[in-house]
């Protein structure tokens, strides 16, 4: 397979983190390394499992197909393999295969000699979901705490889950959660209409820089966070985002049980007015 | 270096201390769970057991009288003016009334509803009331078994040694405001339906006066369903006051999936229909009643008596008093009797 003119720079020996050479080559434009071949393998494996999970349900329909997880009854141990158990190997997988990939990021990182910004902010994403599947389920003592494995079904988890404490817009963490989405596609709207438009000049003028995009945001509303800086901004509302989406989750259960407008009565309790 | 490591401990002490903040707001693991539906579903109850105990030590009926002897000669023979409870024989009276007045008017004794120079007097409002609240009881317990079902209820599932029980209410003029600036009957923190900014007051549309809770709309597009948000804040508001009331999440009686389905809802959604007309029933018909004979101090704000919701029997436990069955050691109160019965009989409700 030809190569782009710029990617053999790219095609680097070393970085990698376990393995030595073994893994270190590149199949087509991919990368394969030693995380490589596991993401590959618990991919594969899980994928298989839900579709065999799927072959053993009661549909083939997309919308409804339900690989859920075991009775509260197993706690923290096994499941049989069709009341939960097939659930429990395909998080397994699942994890295997994301931490893979953020190790993958890692090793090619490396490679260029960047930082490790995209495997750290990749981990916020398995972060929530090692949260949703293994730290609560942990702390509410049972794996059936986890979210089932289907289109419609996990929908339904969530929804019933959030009316366990009655109004889940009151759960501060999920507050924060929700102000960091919407702030997060604010910026990204904002910065990538900026982008778009001193990138495509009116015919007969220059493509725009910095100078005018600082100056537009300026005039527009009063400040302008710089080129770097609204990448930096940019990845600290997307991961706050999904962190405290984590923390509204986790903290529903093991660290609050009733509902969550209750839980604000610390504020009409403070000793000014009450 | 040394400023460094200051700057670091102090940074250090501070986010420990906002993370003890915000704990401290919060309970703590372990607790308890229970499965109410298919695995995955999410229809659990989540239960703090340390919460629970306390809940249910609270909840702890009193011993029953010793019971007596049903032979010998009737209230209704030996006493004057008993009008409902005259075919208990006299031991059996004198025990009911000694109970009654354990559960109701501990500290004020008889002569909270009796003139005790003659107690066969109705002069006192109380004793006329207490009549009312007599039949109603019995009501309950013959006619409204899918509610109560066989445990039933006695004076003391709401009165709980009070006069008035503690969990009652009245219509809400909701709070004081600038002329003009009127909360549009929402917006407060209110403890009528669990701290949430929903509407203060639902009981009165719908726990008194019977308006139609549900309001999702029947079709898959929005078409001919006259219900509006606002109105689903109502019943929203409503439900709050449900799941505060027995200490539930949504999914006691709903899966969220389908609130109005009944073929996907638990059972205990049933209990909770019946429930409504109930209080409803008990609302215009028995306290109602009362209107006329009640002292200001027994009336709310706008002068409407003190009403029964949810809570008043519940007092935040899913079953009142956690299920324990008092009414098997007062048979009484199980069935209409005397006038009531009469009125019954004859076609009344």
């Amino acid at each position: 397979m030809s190569m782009l003119s710029f990617e053999r720079k790219y095609r680097v020996r070393g970085g990698t983190l376990v393995g030595g050479d073994l893994f270190d080559f590149w199949v087509g434009p991919f990368y394969v390394g030693f995380f490589g071949v596991t993401a590959i393998f618990f991919a594969l494996l899980g994928t298989l499992l839900i579709i065999y999970g799927a072959a053993i349900g009661p549909t083939w329909n997309l919308w409804q197909i339900n690989i859920a997880p075991p009775d509260l009854k197993y706690g923290l141990g096994l499941a049989p393999l069709k009341e939960g158990g097939l659930w429990q190997i395909i998080t397994i997988c699942a994890i295997g295969a994301f931490v893979s990939w953020a190790l993958r990021q890692v090793e090619i990182a490396r490679k260029l000699g960047m930082g490790l910004h995209i495997p750290f902010a990749f981990s916020f994403a398995i972060l929530a979901y090692v949260t949703l599947v293994v730290v609560r389920p942990l702390l509410l003592g049972a794996w059936g705490h986890g979210f089932p494995y289907g289109i419609i079904s996990h929908l339904d988890w969530v929804s019933n889950v959030g009316y366990q404490f009655l109004h889940f817009h009151y759960n501060p963490a999920h507050m924060l959660a929700v102000t960091f989405f919407f702030t997060t596609t604010l910026a990204l709207s904002m910065h990538g209409s900026l982008i778009l438009a001193v990138t495509n000049p009116g015919r007969g003028e220059e493509v725009k820089g910095g100078e005018h995009e600082n100056t537009f945001f300026r005039d527009d509303i009063g400040y302008s966070i710089g080129a770097l800086g609204i990448h930096r901004l940019g990845l600290f509302l997307a991961l706050s985002a999904g962190f405290w989406s984590a923390v509204c989750i986790v903290i529903s259960g093991p660290f609050w049980t009733r509902g969550w407008p209750e839980w604000w009565n610390w504020w009409l309790q403070l000793p000014i007015w009450s | 270096m040394i400023n460094d490591d200051n700057r670091r401990f102090r940074s250090l002490t501070v986010a420990l201390l906002l993370l003890g903040l915000i704990l401290a707001g919060c309970e703590h693991p372990p607790v308890d769970t229970v499965q109410r539906g298919y695995r995955g579903l999410g229809m659990e109850a989540v239960v703090n057991p340390r919460i629970l105990a306390d809940k249910v030590a609270a909840n702890i009926p009193p011993d029953p009288l010793p019971a007596v002897s049903s032979a010998g000669p009737k209230a209704a023979e030996v006493y004057q003016n008993v009008q409902i409870l005259g075919d208990l024989s006299v031991a059996e009276f004198t025990r009911l009334m000694a109970s009654i007045t354990a559960w109701v008017s501990p500290e004020q004794g008889c002569a909270y509803c009796h003139d005790q120079a003659n107690f066969a007097d109705d002069s006192l409002y109380t004793k006329r009331v207490a009549r009312v609240m007599i039949a109603m009881t019995q009501r309950t317990n013959e006619d409204w078994q899918a509610h109560v079902g066989d445990t039933g209820v006695t004076c003391y599932t709401c009165h709980r040694g009070l006069p008035v029980p503690a969990e009652v209410w009245a219509t809400d003029p909701g709070p004081r405001h600038v002329k003009g600036l009127a909360p549009a009957q929402q917006n407060i923190a209110s403890a009528a339906v669990a701290y949430a900014s929903l509407p203060y007051d639902p009981l009165t549309p719908l726990l008194y006066d019977d308006n139609e809770i549900r309001v999702i709309s029947e079709s898959a597009l929005p078409q001919g369903s006259r219900k509006s948000i606002k109105q689903t804040e109502w019943t929203y508001s409503l439900m709050m006051h449900f799941s505060d009331s027995l200490g539930v999440g949504c999914t006691h009686c709903h899966n969220s999936r389908s609130f109005f389905a009944w073929d996907q809802s638990p059972p205990e959604r049933t209990k909770a229909w019946h429930a409504i007309r109930q209080v409803r029933e008990i609302n215009k018909v028995f306290i109602d009643s009362t209107a006329d004979i009640l002292p200001a101090s027994r009336k709310g704000p706008l002068g409407d008596p003190l009403k029964v919701s949810c809570k008043t029997c519940h007092q935040g436990a899913y079953r009142p008093l956690y299920g324990a069955n008092m009414l098997k050691d007062y048979p009484s109160l199980a069935k209409l009797s005397g006038k009531a019965r009469a009125a019954k009989d004859a076609g009344g409700n």
